[in-house]
């Protein structure tokens, strides 16, 4: 009850938060329907180009450079998300628990070294 | 809020329905309404420093501006591309709209004005603020058009980057703070430094990660020097070329209403949120009402991120990447070592 109490108010905010967007994209479309605004053509629906149709598909393909970046992500947010839990229980694990982490933070600053060295940082 | 609406002779459950509404509203509201002025706020900065006058026609002093522009947009007709994917492409704005107004659910304005006091507030923010990524990526998809689709991709590798750094830097401010709750974070930084000052600022050690948490917010937000993704020499207007009428608005709603949030969150986390600078009560500081320093540390990160706007030319995307992976993240990482030590040594050891 108690933590229903206190999430209830964040679940019918985002409801309501969801609601009041979706009424933001979708009353303009009434709108300009019912204002005679809404007068779509093929050209107007073509994707922008600078004035000639495009060469090639847009969705082709891209550097994989984002992928590296995603990945790394991926990996430092996981430690993160080790960090968070131990960060409020200083008090509590002592020196044995900042000794394990410092450990842990080691292993994660050799991956981190290796990928710098290998060059998974650059961007030219 | 709900004692009030009991008083008024509800049972318990009207009245905590009716405050949680009530709360709502009144956080959403105000929020658009300050997105819409702090817009104008922020033309009439670029202007002045650029020695011009900005918006000055609709209205007094051209306040109503970005009524007008709102208007304008609202009218206008929704374009959707015909190559678009297009349940996506509708749904991307809504994303992004809805969790910039989302993550302010636990923002505590005053001592006590929050809407959801609980115990892992950061944490939320920092999750919401995180999804704020998904809008970004599913427009520049579903627009299925080269440009966005670009510009998607950085703005997306660019705001994972700096989230690291982010997420390392709460983690120095909850070490000291030792609770994840925004309440007894601006709590435990009353008289912080040397027993006088308010704000976890003042701490030698805290300082230099609130220098990178400003900086990391400019680039979370993509602001200039960061606005890469809307780089209108090279990307047209970014992730949001194909979008027109108030789906366009909403995306600029969106950024907004994250810029604010980022300068709360400045003003939270370093410089005492509700509490007035000094923590001395000769001069009557304290009969301020807390919301008003709230608001006024807010407007005062806000205008420096104007300021910076103004002012700083742009980045190109290998220093970004560089500044936010190879600066931000080690020096970060280091200051979480050197912290969590320093308490140990201090606090925590005996």
């Amino acid at each position: 009850m108690d933590y229903l109490a206190q999430y209830l108010p964040i679940l019918i905010f985002l409801f309501i938060a969801a609601g009041l967007s979706a009424a933001f994209v979708f009353l303009p479309m009434g709108v300009s329907r019912l204002t005679g605004a809404h007068n779509p053509d093929t050209e107007k629906l073509s994707e922008y180009e600078c004035g000639f149709p495009a060469f090639e598909e847009p969705r082709s393909q891209f550097d994989v450079r984002f992928y590296l970046v995603a990945i790394l992500f991926i990996i430092f947010d996981l430690e993160a998300a080790f960090l968070f839990p131990w960060a409020v229980s200083l008090d509590l694990t002592g020196w044995p628990g900042w000794i394990t982490m410092m450990i842990f933070l080691g292993e994660l600053i050799v991956g981190f070294a290796y990928a710098w060295k290998v060059g998974a940082l650059e961007w030219e | 809020m709900t004692e009030f609406f009991q008083s008024l002779g509800l049972t318990y459950e009207a009245a905590w329905a009716f405050a949680t509404l009530s709360g709502i509203l009144l956080i959403a509201l105000p929020l658009m309404l300050a997105v819409a002025m702090i817009i104008y706020v922020d033309r009439k900065v670029w202007a002045a420093i650029n020695l011009r006058r900005g918006p000055n026609v609709v209205g007094p002093f051209g306040l109503l501006q970005s009524f007008a522009d709102g208007l304008k947009v609202f009218l206008q007709e929704t374009i959707i591309p015909s190559a678009a994917n297009k349940g996506i492409f509708i749904l991307a704005p809504i994303v992004t709209f809805t969790v910039a107004l989302a993550a302010w659910a636990v923002i505590p304005f005053d001592a006590g004005v929050v809407l959801a006091d609980i115990n892992v507030g950061l944490l939320y923010i920092l999750a919401i603020s995180s999804l704020s990524v998904y809008g970004v990526v599913m427009s520049g998809w579903a627009s299925n058009s080269k440009y966005p689709f670009f510009s998607a991709m950085r703005a997306a590798a660019q705001m994972i980057s700096y989230e690291v750094s982010i997420g390392f830097i709460l983690i120095c401010v909850v070490l000291w703070a030792g609770s994840f709750n925004l309440t007894e974070i601006v709590n435990a930084q009353r008289g912080h430094g040397f027993g006088l000052v308010n704000g976890y600022v003042f701490n030698l050690l805290l300082f230099p990660m609130w220098v990178v948490f400003f900086i990391s917010s400019l680039a979370e937000t993509q602001r200039v020097p960061f606005d890469l993704t809307e780089a209108e020499s090279e990307l047209v207007a970014g992730y949001q070329t194909e979008y027109s009428s108030m789906s366009f608005a909403l995306f600029w709603l969106g950024e907004y209403a994250n810029i604010l949030l980022m300068c709360s969150l400045n003003t939270l986390l370093f410089f005492g949120g509700w509490l007035p600078p000094l923590d001395v009560d000769l001069i009557p500081w304290f009969d301020i009402p807390g919301i008003v320093w709230f608001l006024l540390k807010t407007f005062f990160f806000f205008f420096m991120f104007s300021w910076v706007m103004a002012t700083v030319p742009r980045y190109r995307y290998d220093q970004l990447m560089r500044l936010g992976w190879k600066v931000f993240l080690p020096l970060s990482l280091l200051f979480v070592v050197v912290i969590s030590g320093w308490l140990m040594v201090t606090r925590y050891g005996a």
